[in-house]
């Protein structure tokens, strides 16, 4: 008797569960926030990249689908690759702004056809390793990478001993700074911050110290506002000299940043998947944006508000006919 | 061999005596042993580095596995038909709570707050639980703490019903537990961060993932406590009840389950305050809700903004700690309760109003938070940080600035000892761990050990781990001076108690995050700040601990010691500390598990070693790298709990 009960408990437990998610496959690639569409709106879920240029593109986004075309948008903030997966399962509709990530652009877009291409940002970017303005200023031959060891004391900190210190950030960014320095035989030792937040923080504070720093940095980014800095230049880039990553010898390429769609919100996402398509801007409007969020700490919403009074003729090609 | 040396006091002289000294005698079987094996060890591989020829690659086979996943994830029957049903049900449910508490609006989920507080509480807690709503709406956060509280409802329930359905089958069945039991000890140590990523890899970045993850970190207290309240129960209670002829089933709802509520009540809090701890950790893949907004404002540097985020936290943690620690003491008491409201009646009308509050509200248009009645707190705490760090970073008379105390720190104290653990040969290392588990527990604790820290090395990460291991036993030591000092000071003095309790509890409920950036902006970025981060999070238990212990030394002993004359100090040193050596101890091993948890979230501010490519394994979806971290966090904290535990378990792990 007791088993049988406990059978039957276990089969109606299981056949509620079914009910409840409709009985059959269930596909969770076809499975959206359970946040989203809560007030009965249209919505868009947008994937927020940690960097604030990216904040700055989808804060800009997100008013003119709110407040021009009446849709409600959810922001999700996940890591780059992450976000790749994430928007191939429909999770995010869009990622406005990618850095490049061809193994993740052979997988998703042209194999498995879940994303498409979304086109330019209109911003192009670029790593590099840079010093302060007010150090390249005293010292001007730091900016080439061969009087770097030269300089190697100077970096110095308790982190990275004897060696001299270059400043890596985030996990989740390109980085070939570790071959870089043994191929280039730099005294140097690459530290990670762990974090953006984390080697801002560090770079501001070395600044109000007015002490010498090295450090991985990207372009366009809102803190060279803040802290004036001059890169330091490394061998030239040239096309596929990046293609051993354990043999790199070269600096880091420019890459025009692009925008990707799931490929079903590029089909049927109406209004909105236009509007993202339309979307591009150029370098100092996402600057504007972006310092104002991050250095003068309005809120993202504030900040494209500010922006938006001001530019009306460059989003109104935006919105759809 | 340096072990044999190690014997301790020992009052007996003579081979005799020593022999019979149970601690020198497992010594000089272990100091045996090494004298067997090491010289066969160091002849086959000579250097003190672990051998390449005992790793295990496991890089290949875990890329192949994520390639799998990824390209099945979407057709094969494993996802279409069991994953994503589970996925789905996670999604509805959250949705529909999600869907009820915006219905209520923010008065009638505040009324309800409280008048659910007045009914299992009293009138105080129900104050308390309704200015806490209240004030997450006046922080501007009402939607996401909505979020938050939605997962919460769901991951919780679910946490309580997986455990209470383990724990009472460990309850009744003697094999079950005896299995389970191990299992659930380990699952208490683990730090959550460390196993997030195979969950984020099946179930894709968003909320079913986050609900399972805090299902799984938070289901096993749970399940131990009601497995230890049911085996608890009064012998004799059970007896009587048997003797009255009840049936099995009889039994266990009619006695058992009641005699246990007190534990079963615990299970809950801890569950609770487990999921709560979870709610920031989880929106690295994809919870949204409270956590999400931490974590965007850690990205701008947003110090105010995190706060705003964090403080809802802290406040659903403590209204919901508070009640359902009250629900349990009432549950223990037997008082009749009088009132013309008690039972149904004062739920009905608790029921009643919170319809009342909320239909006032959908009438009156104000569902949604006012937007006017919310307050900025960002750029006060924004400018209080910039004063805060500006006048300690640096150059303070005297004691010098933070950023040199941290340099300081690293050069003299986290150098030495990385260094010094990465030049013990891999050997050396294995049998200290053994010596120090065996010492303190028994031979099977010592073996888990020591097995522990050798898969540590299979797996290829015995530097990293050891780099790890010294920011662990670094931020260790700082904890316990700071804490045992706190803790002695609490004791002495009631009302500087009464002072630091809401500190305490806010330090343990405040998410990490939050206090990333300002350990940066003081300490620099390394490890250093990693192993401040790791301090400020394991000092509360630890100050606890210290203070419980020292305060319930029997009176009696105290008294006597005094009446002979003792000075304060005198007594302190010779009676109370003495006395309260297992709530020492357990301060110690608190200490070491909860530091472990945190140096981990050190990778975010340049901890680097096992911290940083877990992080890493998330942010790139490297499963290779980050599950391999993962496990060898896992490992360290299996040993570093066996090796400070004295043989009988504790009852909880921190918040």
């Amino acid at each position: 008797m007791r088993t049988r009960t406990r059978v039957m408990s276990a089969v109606t437990a299981g056949g509620a569960l079914l009910a409840l998610s409709g009985c059959g496959a269930a596909d969770m690639t076809k499975q959206a926030s359970p946040y989203a569409n809560a007030e009965g709106a249209k919505t868009v879920t947008l994937s927020v990249q940690s960097w604030v240029g990216a904040q700055a593109d989808v804060a800009v986004a997100e008013y003119l689908l709110k407040n021009e075309l009446g849709y409600r948008v959810d922001k999700v903030q996940i890591d780059e690759v992450p976000a790749w997966d994430a928007l191939s399962q429909g999770r995010v509709d869009a990622i406005l702004e990618d850095w490049g990530h061809p193994e993740q652009e052979q997988r998703y877009v042209k194999d498995k056809k879940t994303i498409v291409r979304g086109g330019d940002v209109g911003v192009t970017g670029h790593i590099g390793w840079y010093v302060p303005t007010y150090f390249a200023k005293k010292h001007p031959d730091v900016t080439d990478w061969k009087n770097l060891n030269k300089y190697a004391d100077q970096f110095k900190t308790s982190e990275s001993g004897s060696k001299g210190q270059l400043m890596d950030g985030s996990p989740s960014y390109v980085t070939n700074d570790k071959a870089l320095v043994k191929n280039l035989g730099l005294d140097y030792e690459v530290v990670f911050a762990g974090s953006e937040a984390a080697q801002i923080t560090q770079i501001e504070q070395f600044a109000k110290q007015k002490k010498p720093f090295l450090t991985y940095w990207y372009k366009p980014q809102w803190l060279f506002e803040k802290v004036p800095m001059t890169e330091v230049k490394l061998p030239a880039y040239k096309e596929g000299c990046d293609a051993d990553p354990a043999k790199i010898k070269c600096a880091y390429p420019h890459t025009p940043l692009q925008k990707y769609f799931n490929a079903d919100f590029a089909k049927k996402g109406g209004e909105a998947a236009e509007f993202l398509k339309n979307f591009r801007w150029s370098e100092e409007d996402q600057n504007e944006v972006s310092l104002m969020i991050a250095d003068k700490k309005m809120s993202p919403d504030a900040a494209a508000k500010s922006w938006i009074k001001k530019n009306e003729s460059t989003w109104r090609a935006w919105l759809p006919e | 061999m340096a072990t044999a040396t190690a014997s301790g006091p020992v009052r007996d002289t003579g081979i005799g005596a020593l022999l019979r000294h149970r601690a020198v005698a497992k010594l000089l079987l272990l100091a045996l042993a090494a004298a067997v094996l090491v010289p066969i060890v160091s002849a086959k591989w000579a250097s003190g580095a672990w051998p390449h020829a005992l790793t295990v690659d496991l890089t290949e086979p875990l890329g192949r596995t994520s390639d799998w996943i990824i390209d099945n994830r979407d057709s094969h029957p494993l996802f279409t038909y069991f994953f994503g049903h589970v996925s789905n049900a996670i999604v509805l449910s959250v949705r529909g709570v999600y869907l009820v508490l915006l219905a209520a609006g923010w008065a009638g989920v505040t009324v309800a707050a409280g008048l659910i507080a007045w009914r299992v509480a009293g009138v105080r807690l129900a104050v308390t639980a309704s200015a806490a709503f209240a004030a997450c709406g006046l922080l501007g956060m009402w939607v996401p703490t909505m979020q938050t509280l939605a997962l919460m409802v769901v991951a919780v329930l679910a946490s309580i019903v997986i455990g209470a359905l383990l724990g009472l089958a460990g309850g009744l069945n003697d094999r079950v537990f005896r299995i389970l039991r191990p299992v659930l000890d380990t699952m208490q140590v683990l730090p959550a961060y460390a196993y997030l990523l195979p969950f984020a890899l099946i179930f894709g970045m968003g909320v079913p993932a986050a609900v399972i993850a805090t299902v799984v970190y938070a289901a096993p207290p749970m399940a131990r406590l009601t497995a230890l309240g049911l085996r608890g129960a009064d012998g004799g209670v059970l007896e009587a009840v048997t003797s009255l002829g009840a049936t099995g089933r009889q039994r266990l709802f009619s006695a058992r389950l009641p005699l246990a509520a007190k534990q079963l009540l615990l299970g809950v809090n801890q569950t609770i305050m487990m999921a709560l701890s979870m709610a920031v950790i989880a929106s690295v893949i994809g919870a949204g809700g409270l956590g999400d907004r931490v974590y965007q404002a850690l990205s701008t540097v947003d110090v105010g903004q995190a706060l705003a985020g964090g403080i809802p936290i802290v406040l659903l943690a403590v209204v919901l700690d508070r009640v359902t620690a009250a629900a349990g003491e009432k549950a223990g008491a037997h008082g009749q309760d009088t009132s013309a409201l008690r039972g149904w009646r004062g739920w009905s009308v608790a029921a009643a109003v919170t319809v009342a509050a909320a239909l006032a509200a959908r009438f009156a248009d104000r569902l949604e938070w006012p937007t006017d009645w919310v307050v900025n707190i960002a750029p006060s705490v924004n400018t209080a940080k910039e004063w805060m760090v500006d006048h300690l970073y640096t150059g303070v008379p005297v004691v010098g600035g933070t950023a040199d105390w941290a340099s300081h720190f690293t050069t003299w104290v986290l150098n030495p000892v990385r260094d010094g653990l990465q030049g013990l040969p891999w050997w050396a290392a294995l049998l200290i761990v053994a010596a120090l588990a065996w010492l303190i527990g028994t031979w099977q604790t010592a073996l888990t050990a020591v097995a522990a820290m050798a898969a540590i090395g299979v797996f290829g990460v015995w530097d990293k781990s050891l780099d790890t291991l010294a920011q662990v036993l670094a931020g260790v030591a700082v904890t316990l001076v700071l804490g045992f000092a706190i803790g002695i000071a609490a004791a002495r003095s009631t009302r500087f108690e009464r002072l630091l309790r809401p500190v305490l509890d806010v330090f343990q409920t405040l998410p990490q995050f939050v206090y990333l950036i300002p350990v940066v902006a003081l300490f620099g970025i390394g490890r250093a700040p990693a192993v401040a981060a790791a301090v400020v999070y394991a000092l509360p238990a630890v100050v606890r601990i210290t203070t419980q212990g020292l305060r319930e030394v029997d009176a009696a002993a105290m008294e006597s010691s005094r009446s002979l004359g003792a000075t304060s100090w005198q007594l302190l040193r010779k009676v109370q500390l003495p006395l309260a050596r297992p709530a020492l101890l357990l301060a110690l091993n608190q200490g070491v598990v909860l530091v472990l948890a945190v140096v981990v979230i050190g990778g975010l501010v340049g901890g680097g070693a096992l911290g940083y490519d877990v992080v890493f394994g998330i942010a790139q979806g490297d499963l290779a790298t980050g599950l391999v971290a993962g496990v060898a966090i896992v490992c360290l904290g299996l040993m570093l709990d066996r090796v400070t535990q004295p043989t009988e378990r504790r009852v909880k792990k921190g918040a």
